[in-house]
């Protein structure tokens, strides 16, 4: 068998590709097929314009080297950043964003425990608020205004690979997006009822201008809040 | 000097060798990496004093990481591995390059080309978010042309061989580039956001979630297997027996080793989502394949390093060698630690910490980079048709700075990861949480210092080498007295 292989550099190149490709295969298609693999749970819903565009800044900017979002079930990290990370919880996730390393702690959790104003603040130079913090500071977020010509565009690709987006969401795209960072804005309810627990308010402090700061703290501000995990029952196993 | 002379003196049919275009990856090779290097060694600064990010969108970690990565991944190693696979497979075929020198060059200004697209798009902030294949769904394209050609090129050169059998560095390269373009193919898989309107520079990636992590890792821990270890063992099996003049140690070891490692490498990717939400059963399957790849690894090592046997004492006199060998330790001291590393009770530990920061990084500099520089010391008077290197004693020079600062590197990674791993576990006697995060990081400071210095090192000995390199390349010969000789003529007496 190797004497052929070795004399013929086609078959050799077929037979390494299929050596090559059986892991792969064993260990991808089941997790698309395999209804297991993504429990069922309440509350997960697609990212509200805001905050997908909060968490293109994040994927733009590669916070991920830094911090992870996936919480292990440890008694330490679940006491020090919340319920583990649920399967369910990143589905509408393109791409994941679970990272491999934690220079900074995780961020699975971090919607709803620190102010607006604290993340801003955070941002802007992290060590006015954390003095030993080796984050860099991101202080052009504040002053550049947030594009919303594209969100529908975004919308629709995400769409394309399988986010349930409505037509009504994609056509409010860009209004829901003012709004959200706008709580007296009109369509504020509509916002909420379009993207249930979405969090509205004026995120960066100024209400003139949408600024990707506002995007930002919006996505940081909703992460792991959707699913009520007091209610996600675990298995014997524990998970 | 040797090949060079004995092909030409060999037979009047032997073929002419496109060695010009060779030249041009081993320049890449050189300039990319040491870019590489930099961009790491600013990084590594920047997490002892956050100052250096300079609050500039264009200079913070987040975006110099991918830099890095690929600079020295893609970059540095590629550039090497293409070039000095170009140049084995003409040897051991017998054969001139398939397509010509303008095949190879458009393969290498592509290449070039796929570089700049990739790196200044990282700055500005294009990027997949996802490690070891940020590039965006343009980039991706044109490295897929770029890559078939090298397939073409390569594959071709194999068929038009004149020796009956294909040399086992080609059955590496080979695996490297097929396996490396069904990686690229399925981890890259995105729908761009231009169809609809959207920006030309960003796409949505088809996989979600829990499946996305999954095909990542089989990536990302492939691209380790197939483009790190696959292709370097390649250059292992042709530049070792060579530059030691003697043959591989084992025909019959390096089958084992070639079909086990190819079978076993691609299921080792879930070691990298162990404790996640990805599902338990692909987790073990994951450690256990991880655990079993241990062995074609030190197979492959102990082919390597038993391929000296009976020219040991040339390690006393020839500092190349001296770095091919090194690095094949490395590569047996990274293969060892890296399954330890999978098995999850060890990685519920390592895992998110800088412990794995300083794994990759005896691979990559223990293995990659100094087999690299072992193939560049051998190749540069070769290709430039020179007697031999400028100077043998600042080739010693640049493998005691190096590794010293690889030691520096691993060393202050292993306290740092394994303090951090312990101290964000750790209760007080209240049964409360000892420590916050920030406290962890603060810890990390005075290592983090010893890494970045040790970098420095680190690029210290590669500037040696460009300018040894350079010397080489001009024709010049450092008057200096040979390496080791007192000690064995001492010892002779």
């Amino acid at each position: 068998m190797q004497t052929l292989l070795e004399r013929n550099v086609v078959l050799l190149s077929i037979v390494t590709l299929i050596t090559a490709a059986i892991g792969g295969l064993v260990q991808l298609v089941p997790l698309y097929t395999m209804e297991s693999t993504i429990e069922k749970v309440d509350g997960m819903r697609p990212y509200s314009p805001l905050e997908l565009a909060g968490r293109n800044i994040y994927v733009r900017e590669g916070c991920y080297l830094c911090h992870s979002q996936m919480i292990r079930p440890f008694r330490d990290e679940v006491e020090r950043y919340g319920h583990y990370s649920l399967a369910a919880e990143s589905m509408y996730d393109h791409p994941f964003q679970w990272g491999s390393k934690r220079t900074g702690p995780d961020l699975a959790r971090v919607g709803g425990k620190y102010s607006n104003d604290w993340h801003v603040a955070h941002l802007i130079n992290p060590r006015e608020v954390v003095p030993e913090s080796i984050m860099p500071g991101y202080p052009f977020l504040a002053g550049r205004e947030l594009s919303t010509k594209t969100i529908a565009a975004d919308m629709q690709t995400l769409r394309v690979v399988g986010t349930p987006y409505t037509d009504d969401q994609i056509k409010n795209a860009e209004a829901d997006m003012l709004a959200q960072a706008n709580p007296n804005a009109d369509g504020a309810e509509d916002t909420e009822a379009r993207y249930p627990k979405a969090v509205i308010g004026n995120f960066d402090g100024d209400v003139s201008v949408l600024t990707e700061m506002d995007a930002l703290v919006a996505y940081l501000q909703m992460m792991g809040t959707l699913v009520d995990t007091t209610s996600y029952k675990t298995n014997s196993d524990g998970r | 000097m040797s090949s060079a002379s004995l092909a030409s003196s060999a037979a009047s049919d032997t073929p002419t060798y496109y060695d010009d275009l060779i030249k041009k990856f081993v320049i890449a090779a050189a300039f990319w990496g040491l870019a590489g290097f930099l961009a790491g060694d600013l990084i590594a600064w920047q997490l002892a004093f956050p100052v250096l990010n300079l609050d500039l969108e264009w200079t913070t970690f987040g975006r110099l990481r991918p830099l890095h990565t690929s600079a020295v991944i893609f970059a540095f190693g590629g550039n090497i591995l293409i070039g000095s696979s170009l140049y084995v497979v003409q040897r051991t075929c017998r054969a001139s390059l398939f397509g010509g020198a303008g095949l190879g060059n458009f393969i290498f200004w592509g290449y070039q080309l796929f570089i700049v697209l990739a790196a200044t798009g990282y700055l500005l902030g294009i990027t997949q978010g996802k490690e070891y294949a940020e590039p965006e769904w343009y980039v991706d394209l044109w490295l897929t042309v770029i890559w078939v050609l090298y397939l073409v090129q390569f594959g071709g050169t194999i068929v038009k061989r004149s020796e009956p059998h294909i040399y086992v560095a080609n059955w590496f390269f080979l695996a490297f580039i097929i396996t490396v373009a069904m990686l690229h193919l399925g981890n890259n898989a995105t729908v761009p956001t231009l169809f609809f309107g959207g920006e030309f520079t960003k796409s949505y990636i088809v996989w979600a979630g829990v499946q996305d992590a999954m095909t990542q890792w089989w990536y990302g821990h492939n691209a380790v297997g197939f483009f790190l270890t696959a292709g370097f063992l390649g250059m292992m099996y042709y530049f070792v027996p060579k530059q030691a003049e003697r043959p591989v140690y084992s025909y019959r070891l390096s089958v084992i080793h070639f079909w086990a490692l190819t079978f076993l490498y691609i299921w080792a990717g879930p070691h990298h989502l162990h404790y996640t939400a990805l599902p338990d059963w692909v987790q073990t399957l994951g450690m256990t394949f991880s655990v079993m790849l241990w062995m074609p690894s030190w197979g492959g090592m102990i082919n390597g390093v038993m391929t000296l046997s009976g020219a040991w004492h040339k390690l006393r006199t020839d500092p190349v060698l001296r770095f091919m060998v090194a690095s094949v330790g490395f590569y047996g001291m990274s293969t060892f630690e890296g399954p330890l590393m999978s098995v999850k009770a060890v990685n519920s530990l390592s895992h998110y910490t800088d412990w794995t920061v300083g794994h990759v990084h005896a691979g990559a500099l223990g293995w990659n980079a100094l087999i690299s520089f072992g193939v560049m010391y051998f190749l540069v008077p070769v290709l430039w048709n020179r007697e031999r290197l400028y100077s043998l004693r600042l080739v010693n020079t640049h493998f005691w700075v190096s590794t010293i600062g690889i030691v520096l590197y691993i060393a202050s990674m292993w306290v740092s990861g394994i303090m951090q791993g312990l101290m964000w576990r750790t209760y007080d006697s209240l049964g409360f949480l000892q420590y916050s995060f920030i406290e962890t990081v603060e810890a990390m400071h005075p290592y983090y210092i010893i890494r970045a210095t040790g970098g420095l090192l680190f690029i210290i000995g590669a500037v040696i080498m460009i300018y040894n390199l350079w010397r080489t390349a001009r024709g010049d010969i450092r008057d200096e007295a040979p390496i080791g000789l007192d000690t064995q003529s001492a010892a002779a007496e």
